[in-house]
């Protein structure tokens, strides 16, 4: 018995040493297409440092694919690299660079299609038409890549990491660079995002499309062309996010359209032109966040509501709140307004007047824009603080009720 | 240039000893100290700081030039009788003056900001702030010795006249220049609110502020010209040249009147 | 040596000196009398460059009046109320002008004491009385040696020992042939302290000669007199 079982294991290692298979420029095996076709199934295909002038790389059986000392796939400008029809295959520590690039076909450098259980890890992008491509894949996880390019045309870019009609995908500490999105969601379900870094990018950091349950934390998105947007999607958490320097006349932090029944929390927004903006978005929790130095922290449309902002510190933004409703179908409780300018007599640190967080000023420039050059004059605070003391063209139900006296400590 | 340096010297010298200069500077450190231990953060504080100083600096820096032309006429009066050209002793009395001033409100300003750490975190958004602080002291002590000089036989009406001036530059233009916007709405007139904001000192100064904290908000406006001259460095090269042209022009008016001025 | 030819002024609609001629020698001590608002404040403030006159030539020393003032090194002045920066002391006020002049003092010391100055040296100018004001005001104008001296209303806030010390002072000025020129309501202290009388009147040099000849040819034997029959003699003008 001891021996069979002996035999057996013997036998097992002997397999996986054969199925071992090394790549290298001058060894006999010289491209990693030929050895991907002398794989059989499970296999470890191990490549050696060097270029391997490659595309349309097809991977039809489960094995894992492994650079050592980050070898380089140059697809020359054509087509597809990689491109991986089974389950659990692992790519991992490769630099791939110059996909083709097309109007018609979403040329990417890895693309995953159909496939479940793969792992894409470690490898370094650039020079791509998409970076990582996920259709209709269930339970992948791709992990520290990071997919550069800069083709400041958003036509001619692709997405950083792509998504669509996809199942519990993990997006883990991925860094991407100068896409069009850097991260794009269509049709996914609760997908887990975390700890990525989603910079500059010509159109949005972040962009959910029809993917309900997921969250997102602890990501970074700065200086993305529009910031982030989460559209047409339920129940999603956005939790410790930090979303910074989105400018333009059409960048927000952070874009909810159609949004339901999500959590905003924790996250930070600093210095961006909006920093949520809101369209028909209902019962969401805004809570905790620290809104700072924005242009206007939130813009909210007239159809969004039953909204509930608590505990946010609002701090020096030039406008707090814009909205075209007369009306507020919104909560705004217990937040810190560095605006606020009322007293607290009895010391509970909560302010003893209401205060508004639509300014005066906020409807002078949406009529007439050219006064913007105005703000923060004395003239303009004057008059504010007049309409707040007596509100006759501010929304009068919109504000709130217990402001923070200081800052809340976190 | 030693004889500049004397007259400077010696106007430094019994300011301190006026030591009310020292107290304008204890103003800003109790001030500034106070926002930033009960205001919270760098942005909040200096924000809150330079609406301050948007205000009173070009109050206090009129009524202190004005002031002084008031308070030492009979000695200024001798030291023109003393073989010195007029030209030196107008730069002498005016340097003399508004540079501790201007250190006043700098370095009140500064310390808390240091020993609260903001100087090392916001350093760009610090300096911003306080030397605007500083050539806004300067551009209105000019100021305030042109009017002492020009109101030099009648005080109430210097006084009055720089209060009135102070108003409308503080306050009131903003307001005309707001009305002007809706009167003339139907037109393009982001040029036009450039240049009529370059026009007033304190406007120029919080355009430079605005510059500093607001960008975002700035670039979320759709004009062409607005985006040119906020989002790169053009809006803050013409704002400091104009500051600097705001600069001299006051100052040299003042030259010219003091030079050709009877006493 | 002053030498003034056609000097006028007028500030806006008001003619204050309407063309005056005058010359002071070397040497020559000169009281400068006449109403108030006659142009006697006008007349030494444009000789000093405190006023700019609107036509006519002032020389001092032969040098016509120029921007850098230089020729005020010859010059020393008492104003009629010294007013200093408070908190200056007093040795430092004279320090600052000294730095100011570029000149070494001739009398200084020696001024101080005549004045009883030394014990107020260390003293603020604030804690000054009037009196001592003047006093420093006076060793100001002399301590520099200067070759005219220019003296407004000066024993004006002077207590009677100090006027006496002063006069006393400018005797041995006009003994070193210093141009001295005096203006004072004072007539008395004017005989005493001057030979030769200018009255303007309306901005006009109504007089000029030596105090003897005023004398004689008003037939007064004081100058207060003299001074009040010349106004008589011309009672529209007064008027206007």
């Amino acid at each position: 018995m001891i021996k069979v079982v002996f035999t057996f294991l013997l036998l097992l290692s002997a397999q996986s040493v054969m199925a071992q298979i090394i790549v290298s420029p001058d060894g006999g095996i010289r491209s990693i297409k030929e050895a991907v076709e002398l794989a059989e199934p499970g296999a470890h295909i191990q490549v050696q440092p060097g270029t391997y002038v490659e595309h349309n790389i097809g991977i039809d059986k489960p094995l894992t694919l492994e650079g050592i000392d980050y070898p380089v796939i140059d697809g020359n400008n054509e087509g597809y690299i990689l491109v991986i029809n089974s389950d659990s295959v692992t790519v991992k520590g490769f630099e791939i660079k110059r996909t083709g690039r097309s109007y018609v076909r979403d040329y990417a450098a890895i693309m995953i299609e159909g496939a479940k259980d793969f792992i894409i890890e470690d490898n370094r992008l650039e020079d791509v038409f998409f970076g990582i491509y996920l259709a209709q894949t269930e339970r992948g996880v791709v992990r520290n890549n990071r997919v550069e390019a800069f083709d400041t045309r958003e036509a001619s870019s692709g997405n950083g990491i792509h998504l669509w009609d996809v199942k519990n995908p993990q997006i883990i500490e991925n860094e991407v660079l100068g896409m069009r999105d850097g991260i794009y969601l269509e049709f996914v379900d609760n997908a887990e995002i975390y700890g990525n870094i989603s910079n500059d990018n010509n159109r949005y950091g972040l962009h959910y499309m029809f993917s309900d349950g997921g969250r997102y934390y602890d990501n970074i998105f700065r200086r993305n062309g529009a910031g982030v947007a989460v559209m047409y999607s339920d129940n999603v958490d956005m939790m410790n996010n930090l979303f910074e320097h989105n400018w333009g006349t059409a960048a927000y932090g952070l874009l909810l359209k159609d949004i339901n029944y999500s959590k905003i929390e924790g996250n930070r927004f600093y210095r961006n032109t909006v920093a949520i903006y809101s369209e028909g978005t209902n019962e969401v929790h805004i809570h905790a966040n620290d809104i700072e130095l924005n242009g206007w922290a939130v813009n909210i449309k007239s159809n969004s509501a039953r909204n509930r902002f608590t505990e946010n510190n609002f701090i020096e933004n030039s406008f707090d709140v814009r909205t075209d409703s007369p009306r507020n179908n919104n909560e705004f409780v217990g937040n810190y307004w560095s605006q606020y300018e009322g007293y607290d007599l009895d010391r509970d640190g909560i302010g003893d007047v209401p205060y508004r967080p639509v300014s005066l000023f906020s409807m002078v420039i949406t009529k007439q824009p050219e006064s913007l050059i105005l703000l923060r004059s004395m003239f303009i605070k004057l008059l504010d603080t007049a309409e707040r003391i007596a509100p006759v063209l501010t929304p009068k139900t919109l504000y709130d009720e217990q402001p923070k006296m200081d800052r809340i400590r976190r | 240039m030693s004889l500049l340096m004397h007259i400077i010297k010696n106007e430094w010298k019994s300011l301190l000893r006026g030591k009310w200069v020292i107290g304008y500077g204890l103003i800003f450190l109790i001030l500034t100290d106070t926002l930033l231990r009960f205001g919270g953060g760098g942005a909040e504080t200096l924000l809150s700081l330079s609406n301050v100083m948007l205000l009173f600096v070009p109050l206090v820096g009129m009524i202190y030039g004005i002031l002084y032309i008031y308070q030492s006429r009979e000695f200024v009066e001798l030291l023109l009788t003393q073989p010195i050209n007029r030209r030196v002793l107008y730069w002498g009395l005016f340097l003399g003056i508004s540079t501790p001033l201007m250190a006043a409100f700098i370095v009140g300003s500064m310390l808390p900001l240091g020993w609260h750490g903001i100087l090392m975190i916001d350093g760009m958004a610090s300096a911003m702030v306080l030397g605007l602080g500083g050539v806004l002291t300067l551009i209105f002590a000019a100021l305030g010795f042109v009017f002492g000089l020009m109101f030099y036989e009648d005080k109430i009406k210097g006084f009055g006249f720089t209060i009135v001036v102070w108003l409308f530059l503080a306050i009131l233009y903003d307001g005309l220049v707001l009305m002007l916007v809706f009167l003339f709405g139907n037109y393009p007139l982001e040029n036009f609110v450039i240049a009529v904001s370059m026009l007033n000192p304190i406007d120029l100064a919080r355009i430079m502020v605005m510059l500093e904290f607001d960008v975002s908000a700035l670039m979320g406006y759709t004009g062409a010209v607005f985006n040119r001259f906020f989002g790169t460095t053009l809006g803050i090269t013409t704002a400091s040249v104009m500051l600097l042209v705001w600069l001299a022009v006051p100052t040299w008016i003042g030259l010219n009147v003091f030079r050709k001025k009877d006493f | 040596m002053i030498e003034i030819e056609d000097v006028k002024k007028s500030f806006g609609d008001l003619n204050v000196l309407k063309g005056m001629s005058l010359t002071v020698p070397k040497g020559q001590a000169t009281g400068i009398v006449g109403p108030n608002g006659a142009g006697k404040t006008t007349l030494i403030k444009t000789i000093l460059g405190l006023v700019k006159s609107d036509s006519g030539l002032i020389k001092v020393n032969g040098e016509p009046l120029d921007n850098d003032g230089r020729y005020r090194k010859d010059i020393g002045y008492m104003p009629q109320v010294a007013r200093y920066p408070e908190n200056m002391k007093v040795y430092e006020l004279f320090e600052f002008i000294k730095g100011l002049r570029d000149q070494e003092p001739v009398y200084e010391q020696e001024l101080i004491d005549q004045f009883t100055l030394r014990p107020e040296l260390e003293k603020s100018l604030r804690n000054l009385s009037g009196g001592n004001r003047q006093k420093v005001g006076a060793t100001l104008a002399m301590m520099f040696n200067p070759d005219l001296l220019f003296f407004d209303e000066p024993t004006a806030g002077l207590d009677p020992r100090s006027s006496h010390k002063f006069k006393k002072r400018v005797e041995m000025e006009k003994e070193n042939r210093k141009t001295v020129i005096i203006t004072s309501h004072i007539m008395s202290e004017l005989e005493q302290l001057v030979d030769h009388v200018v009255f303007i009147l309306d901005g006009r040099i109504r007089y000029y000669g030596s105090m003897e000849n005023l004398l004689q040819e008003s037939n007064e034997t004081r100058l207060e007199a003299a001074i009040a029959s010349m106004m008589d003699d011309d009672p529209q003008e007064v008027a206007a």
